[in-house]
């Protein structure tokens, strides 16, 4: 089976600094997404997590043609996409819809909640379909009322803005869609309606999704596949069953056990990572995470780790043992640290 | 002492359909120093009541009913547009759900965050200076070189990041967050709870916390007010609430959280059934049609029960033991 | 797509607006001059008796008074029908040169704030270029190569006015271009000329509007300034500034024909200034929070 999506070392620079900076010496650029390759096949949910400012957010910009890559290829069905002036994108976007990360701002403002869902059969020329009743269909899909339809995007609240994107985005029945953070702010229950309206169109429809998240409990119910991006590159890649189970990478392990648990008094074994998070314009040397990772040893700071192949591909020198390492609320609850034959120099634990 | 106490507040909008009463008699207080966690429903009146105690609502908005006060006695609602701003730049600082509105794209973040240093003595390095440190308190890399830079040029997580150290540049006696974690990782968002917390330590400031992730509520939070279709239906401690909720909907709340769920299930849980009109409120209790324990009595409207100290839930069957529910 | 239930917003902010500019003592003036001028120019035909063009030589340098309401000047027509008719033309050129402008600059503005950053720094260099050029100097030079007429007034406010339009929309254009919204049309496929009409021009437009129309005095002053010099409109045909000039020749004579000039010029854009400046606080997004 081919992939629906598959990306191929695929870096995103910005320039920064003026000019003076540049003649200064200083970098000139950033490398906001650092070589990353991922696929996604039909009907595949596939998560992405991270630090924030860690490149998620760019790579899915750069999936859907609305940032240039600077190198590397991207192939959506089958076809290179990397590059395509809008013209030549318009057929891939109405096969691949995104969903943006600020859910008021990603709608015109000065749009009514029915301009704003008829705008992508406007778009592609479908007007000759009764548009009124398609507003009234997306409506009822994301669980809002007709009556929204009268409503502009500052009379809604976060939760319904989000609805309404939702909705833009299953619009034109997409095959892939890119959500980036689809369900921050919206309350679980809310959330579970989305989440199941994904699922849902996945199942009937053999929609693909790549998920942005910081909601770990959400990647952990419907990714299949996951990946956790740290200073614009994956650091760890597998099924998330497997990850959530044995996180491998040291970051991977950190963010697992900060995520917070829904009980007040839940025993918190947290791996406290250095605030220092480091400058895109210098990264560290060797293993970029060298500087905060718990588990350090001489070799990270000199030499980059390979990334390795296979479903599971873990960027590290040192890769976590089932045994280093486990969340709390998954198997044991308890925080061990120690790595083959006891060489590790033991995680600075969070106070609890 | 109380820094804020809300009394039977009303909210209602004007629109096309009607009046939407968006707040219906919303009461309840923050303690100095304590962290009240608001949560609920999508659009069941959160930004609504921030709004209300900030005097910003939107222009088809309006109070129609009940009191806020601050810790001086003065009734916010009752004062005007220059003391409001300056109780809004003083006293109360807010962080703002949506992160890119609170950043104006065409300033550069130093300009922003020396601009509402404005009242304080300092000479512009000084305040820069501050900036750079606020910024690093809340984990921007290289801060002194981002002074320059414009929102656009950060990341979600960034902004929401700048926008909390913006509100905290002026050490408030109350800072109201909304929602101000949901664009952050977990390793950010539990430093960003570690630093409200240490920050109200410093300070002594109380905070009126909002936010759809229970984890977080249950990990920053002293007590919480859970609110539905624009009514506060339950508040508490936040171990009370936590563990013996009384009012329904706080209990299937509780069940959607896919943080309780240790296995993979198909369908996430979900509250069936659909937000009601807010232009057209039940006579009765307002979760009833959607409530699983609802019985004829709901449709007469629950009074706000004393269920123990500090708990009150607005339900019929509140207090009453679990055995006469079951 | 027409409806059932009309947006809100709109309409209701139309109201409020109107409302509010009711409120201001100075806008209710400015309104209420502004509404006069118009009527008087409109139904210039019905309110006056005479025609402007018509000499009656037995009448000339005539009294103001019951027969001739503001009195004839030294060919003997109607000063009253002239200056109702002058209104026009005045109205007139401002609305056409205006509008012009208006779509001028909105169309140069977008795409220099949307467009690549070469043709961006191109249209800036033009557009100071035609700045930095006094009206004066313009008028002249234009007047030389055309000869006096109503077009070489409106293709002077055109040049004058629209750079100032095109640069207010091309930095606001440049604010929006990176907010989520417009990516969201991108990514949906959303042509530029679509982005450009359905999402950004609407958000955009608002403040060059009220900037038109405190332009409007300017724009009137212009034309009477230049009809004045000779370089406007050509006689007979009514203009203040030509009515002024004649009064200025026979100002010891008959002091009101320079006053049947002069007056309307300065209430016209006085009420225009009003209006517009009422508008610019009503509607002025610094001032004001939207909800
Ligand atoms: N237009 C831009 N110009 C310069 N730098 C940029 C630009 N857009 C993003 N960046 C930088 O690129 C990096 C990655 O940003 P990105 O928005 O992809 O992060 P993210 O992983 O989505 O974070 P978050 O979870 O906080 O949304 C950040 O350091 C950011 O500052
Ligand atoms: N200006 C307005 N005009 C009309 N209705 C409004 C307006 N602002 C908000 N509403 C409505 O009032 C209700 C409460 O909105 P609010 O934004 O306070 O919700 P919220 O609790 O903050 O939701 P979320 O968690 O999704 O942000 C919603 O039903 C919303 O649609
Ligand atoms: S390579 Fe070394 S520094 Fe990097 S994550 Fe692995 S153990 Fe830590
Ligand atoms: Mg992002
Ligand atoms: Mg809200």
């Amino acid at each position: 089976m081919t992939a629906l999506l598959s990306v191929e070392d695929v870096r995103v620079t910005f320039p920064v600094g003026g000019l003076f900076a540049r003649l200064a010496g200083g970098p000139g650029e950033i490398e906001a997404v650092a070589g990353v390759s991922f696929e996604i096949g039909r009907g595949e949910c596939f998560a992405l997590v991270g630090e924030s400012g860690s490149g998620k957010t760019t790579l899915a910009r750069a999936i859907i043609g609305l940032q240039e890559v600077a190198s590397g290829t991207l192939h959506f069905e089958g076809a290179e996409i990397t590059g395509l002036g809008p013209a030549a994108l318009k057929p891939v976007r109405r096969r691949m819809a995104m969903m943006f990360q600020d859910p008021v701002g990603s709608l015109s403002p000065r749009l009514s909640v029915r301009a704003l869902l008829a705008e992508p059969f406007r778009i592609h020329g479908l007007t000759d379909r009764d548009l009124e009743a398609e507003v009234r269909r997306l409506l009822a899909l994301v669980g809002l009322p007709p009556e929204f339809a009268g409503r502009y995007p500052h009379q809604l609240s976060g939760g319904q803005a989000r609805r309404i994107g939702v909705a833009r985005a299953i619009a034109l029945d997409p095959v892939l869609i890119v959500a980036d953070e689809p369900t921050a702010g919206l309350d679980v229950s809310v959330q579970g309606d989305v989440l199941n309206l994904l699922n849902d169109l996945r199942e009937r429809l053999g929609l693909s999704l790549l998920i942005i998240t910081h909601n770990l409990h959400v990647v952990r119910q419907v990714a299949d596949r996951m990946a956790v991006m740290y200073l614009g590159r994956f650091v760890e890649t597998g099924e998330t069953e497997a990850i959530f189970a044995a996180p491998r990478h040291p970051y991977s392990a950190a963010l697992i056990s900060a995520n917070p648990e829904p009980d007040p008094d839940a025993a918190r074994n947290r791996i406290a990572l250095p605030a220092e998070v480091p400058s895109l314009l210098a990264r560290p040397s060797g293993c970029e995470f060298h500087t905060r990772c718990p588990w350090v040893r001489e070799r990270c700071a000199s030499e980059a780790p390979p990334l390795g192949d296979g479903a599971r591909r873990v960027l590290c020198h040192y890769p976590l043992e089932p045994g280093d390492f486990a969340a709390p609320g998954m198997s044991s609850g308890i925080v061990e640290a120690g790595g083959p034959g006891g060489a590790r120099s033991s995680p600075s634990e969070g106070a609890g | 002492m109380n820094v804020l106490s809300v009394r039977d507040l009303t909210v209602e909008f004007r629109t096309p359909g009607g009046r939407l009463r968006a707040l219906d008699r919303v009461s309840f207080e923050v303690g100095k120093g304590r962290i009240l966690g608001v949560v609920g429903e999508s659009g069941c009146g959160k930004s609504t009541l921030i709004n209300a105690i900030l005097g910003l609502l939107a222009e088809n908005g309006e109070i129609t009913s009940g009191t806020i006060r601050m810790s001086d006695g003065r009734d916010l609602t009752k004062l005007g547009d220059a003391e409001l701003r300056a109780i809004r730049g003083q006293r109360i600082s807010t962080v703002f759900q949506d992160p890119m509105g609170a950043l104006n794209p065409v300033l550069s973040i130093g300009r922003q965050m020396r601009d509402i240093q404005y009242r304080l003595p300092l000479s512009r390095a000084e305040k820069d200076a501050r900036s750079v440190e606020m910024l690093r308190k809340v984990r921007i890399p290289d801060p002194e070189s981002r002074l320059v830079q414009y929102p656009h040029e950060f990341s979600g997580g960034m902004k929401q990041r700048i926008a909390i150290a913006m509100a905290l540049m002026m050490e408030p006696e109350l800072l109201i967050a909304d929602e101000p974690t949901t664009a952050l990782d977990a390793t950010l968002e539990v430093a960003t709870i570690e630093l409200l917390k240490e920050l109200q330590r410093d300070i002594g400031c109380a905070v009126l916390f909002i936010s759809h992730h229970l984890g977080v509520i249950a990990e920053l939070c002293d007590a919480v007010i859970v609110m539905y279709a624009g009514a506060v239906v339950e508040r508490g401690e936040i171990g009370t609430i936590f563990h013996h909720p009384a009012h329904p909907y706080t209990e299937r709340l509780l069940e959607c959280d896919p943080g309780r769920l240790h296995e993979r299930v198909g369908r996430l849980p979900t509250i069936p059934g659909e937000i009601p009109d807010l232009r057209q409120r039940p006579a009765g209790c307002i979760f009833a049609p959607r409530c699983h324990r609802a019985e004829p009595r709901c449709a007469e409207p629950p009074p706000d029960r004393s269920v123990g100290p500090g708990h009150v839930a607005r339900c019929w069957l509140a207090g009453e033991t679990a055995e006469a529910r079951a | 797509m027409s409806s059932v239930a009309e947006p809100a917003r709109p309409r209701h902010a139309g109201l409020a607006a109107l409302g509010r500019v009711l409120a201001e003592p100075m806008g209710l003036f400015g309104l209420a001059l502004v509404v006069l001028v118009i009527v008087s120019a409109v139904f210039a035909d019905q309110l006056a008796a005479y025609n402007p063009t018509r000499m009656m030589p037995r009448d000339r340098f005539a009294d103001p008074g019951w027969t001739h309401l503001m009195g004839t000047d030294h060919l003997g027509r109607d000063l009253f029908a002239r200056v109702l008719h002058g209104g026009r033309i005045a109205l007139w050129v401002a609305l056409v040169a205006t509008s012009i402008s208006l779509a001028l600059g909105a169309v140069l503005g977008l795409i220099a704030g949307y467009g690549p950053r070469w043709l961006d720094n191109l249209l800036i260099l033009i557009f100071d270029a035609v700045k930095s050029f006094p009206t004066v100097m313009l008028a002249l030079t234009l007047v030389t190569l055309f000869g006096p007429s109503l077009t070489a007034v409106m293709v002077v406010v055109v040049l004058v006015a629209t750079p100032s339009y095109a640069r207010v929309i091309r930095t606001q254009t440049m604010a929006l271009k990176t907010s989520e919204f417009i990516l969201a049309a991108r990514a949906m496929g959303a042509g530029m000329g679509r982005i450009l009409r359905v999402h950004v021009l609407p958000n955009v437009i608002g403040p060059v509007l009220i900037l038109a129309s405190m332009d409007i005095p300017v724009v009137i002053a212009i034309e009477a300034g230049m009809s004045f010099l000779g370089l406007g409109v050509r006689p007979p045909t009514p203009s203040w500034g030509a009515i002024l000039n004649d009064g200025f020749t026979n100002i010891r004579e008959t002091p009101w024909i320079a006053v049947a000039g002069g007056l309307p010029v300065i209430l016209t854009t006085l009420g225009f200034t009003f209006l517009g400046e009422t508008l610019r606080d009503v509607f002025d997004p610094r001032l004001r929070r939207e909800g």
